[in-house]
């Protein structure tokens, strides 16, 4: 369970350039839910994922993760339980160091890095079986640079580095914004199945509408630091692209975008 | 001739010290440190004071390194703990290692004869048996910088290696793995520095001398030979990085004697050495303009 209550965030405070991103904003994500959260530019879904992930700090409220708050941990200590996958493909990753290299790296996630051989060689044959479920013909290319893989191939290698270990959180931060359309849909349907497969939380922030309703169990939509929908379940199911895009557009008319 | 091949590459093989902790710091964790200058003359001047007080000069090595390890764990914590630019945080460090250095040792330190340096110790004679003094300088900073390169292509392939690795490649990887990107840049300078110093030692037993300006310009002349040597390799991806540096450091020294003999006024090296830099660094950014080179 996450829980964000009563969230304050201002970006340059005391600045000509001061904007009010969340004033009392709360969220709670139950365990096992897969939340879309869409909304305009500037409407507070990335700033949401970096407070969760302690990239920047709130100036008020708290954020609980099982019902502890974690407001005093900083970014690296919280990322021992939260996996993240972010819009640009290249930081998920080490371009320089190969798959196998950067796959080893991701199993040791949270565990010291001591003096120890770094390259997991007895844990070869896993790494390939995981690289064949992606069908992306990485499973013989273990010793290639990362650098010169496709944005979609390093994507899906972002992501099964992010969900490596066990995680409560998988946090998807537009995370296929950067890809071609097909590259895209293959990097959803990847995400979807891990998702279920290890029944992690997931929350994904996303301005394709479509996915945001095909995917996931729940959808929000923020405007201007506030959740203006909210919907799950049954009637998430029954929920078309279509309704959302007539809202999404009614609210960026009224804000002027 | 030979002599002069010699010295060159004596040199050059001493120098790849320095060259390896500048790999560390420019290459491998992209943090442009000007410690170097400083924490140079710093094991420089701690091994001259050390052996004129009758310390063995191959004690003061481990002692010499030990200092440069503390003043890289004075420019980290400056950049990671008080957000100070890396730049100017070495800069702070360098400005007062300086004085620092006098302190230590004044402004010149000689070592004085019928004192022995690692160069001149008797235990090279029981190991080399009769030699002559600058043929025991060639095997011995040679093995100093070929089990220097070992240890450190080892230490690359742990995990710790790794993750100093992946803080220069994608930093903010290394927050999701839950690690400390901090902690991994003040390690990184402290081994770069720690190295830089052992150099500084190494060339001061050399030379015989300590002085306090030794230290000027001795991170663009590790730089340059930095990047000359992963220019020569930058086809050959199987070449090691400490290889490059390696090499690069004996064809700067190589280059430098040659200009020495063709009549360069020595006293123009610096000038030289900074134009090369220059050069190189122009020349890069030139092709990466030219090819797009995708490095994200």
């Amino acid at each position: 369970m996450l829980e964000v209550r009563d969230i304050r965030k201002i970006y340059n405070p005391g600045d000509v350039t001061e904007i009010c991103v969340f004033d009392g904003f709360s969220l709670a994500v139950p365990d096992g839910e897969f939340l879309s959260i869409v909304g305009s530019n500037g409407s507070g879904k990335t700033s949401l994922l970096n407070l969760i992930c302690g990239s920047i700090r709130q100036d008020g409220g708290t954020i609980l993760v099982g019902g502890e708050p974690v407001d005093r941990q900083k970014d690296y200590v919280r990322a021992r339980r939260i996996g993240r996958v972010y819009q640009n493909p290249a930081l998920g990753t080490c371009p320089q160091m190969t798959i196998l290299e950067n796959l080893s790296l991701a199993e040791g996630k949270g565990r010291p890095f001591g003096l120890s051989f770094g390259v997991r060689r007895g844990r070869i044959e896993y790494y390939r079986d995981l690289l064949r479920d992606l069908g992306l013909g990485l499973e013989d290319k273990l010793s290639v640079k990362v650098g010169s893989l496709s944005g979609g191939q390093r994507q899906a290698l972002a992501l099964l580095m992010a969900t490596m270990t066990p995680i409560d959180f998988l946090i998807l931060d537009e995370h296929t914004a950067a890809l071609d359309p097909h590259t895209a849909e293959t990097i959803m349907l990847l995400t979807d199945r891990l998702v279920r497969e290890k029944r992690l939380t997931a929350m994904m922030v996303t301005h394709n509408l479509r996915y945001a309703v095909e995917y996931g169990s729940r959808l929000i939509m923020l405007d201007k630091g506030r959740v203006v929908f909210d919907c799950a379940g049954e009637e998430k199911k029954a929920l078309k692209t279509e309704d959302v895009l007539g809202l999404f557009n009614r609210i960026s008319v009224e804000c002027g975008n | 001739m030979l002599d002069v091949l010699v010295s060159a590459l004596t040199q050059g093989l001493i120098y790849a010290i320095l060259c390896y902790g500048l790999l560390i710091s420019y290459k491998i964790l992209d943090f442009p440190d000007l410690t170097v200058d400083g924490s140079f003359p710093l094991g420089a001047a701690v091994t001259a004071v050390l052996i004129t007080n009758g310390v063995h000069p191959l004690l003061t090595l481990p002692i010499a390194m030990l200092a440069g390890a503390l003043a890289g764990l004075a420019t980290g914590l400056i950049h990671v703990c008080l957000k100070v630019r890396d730049l100017l945080a070495g800069i702070i460090t360098m400005t007062a290692l300086f004085s620092i250095d006098l302190k230590i040792a004044g402004s010149n330190l000689p070592i004085p004869r019928g004192t022995d340096t690692v160069f001149t110790a008797p235990f090279l004679d029981r190991l080399f048996g009769p030699v002559s003094l600058s043929l025991k300088k060639l095997i011995l900073s040679c093995v100093i910088a070929l089990a220097f390169k070992f240890l450190l292509d080892l230490y690359f392939k742990t995990k710790s290696g790794m993750l100093l690795r992946a803080t220069g490649d994608n930093s903010v990887l290394v927050t999701s793995l839950a690690q400390s990107e901090g902690k991994m840049k003040i390690l990184g300078l402290v081994l770069s520095n720690s190295l830089v110093a052992l150099c500084g030692a190494v060339v001061c037993q050399e030379q015989r001398s300590f002085s306090s300006t030794m230290g000027t310009g001795q991170m663009v002349l590790g730089l340059a030979s930095v990047i000359i040597g992963l220019t020569v390799f930058k086809k050959l991806s199987f070449v090691k990085l400490t290889t490059a540096a390696l090499v690069g450091s004996i064809l700067y020294k190589l280059c430098i004697q040659a200009a020495i003999l063709a009549g360069l006024d020595p006293s123009l090296l610096k000038l030289i050495t900074a134009i090369l830099f220059l050069a190189i660094l122009a020349v890069g950014s030139l092709e990466r303009r030219k090819g797009g080179k995708a490095r994200a």
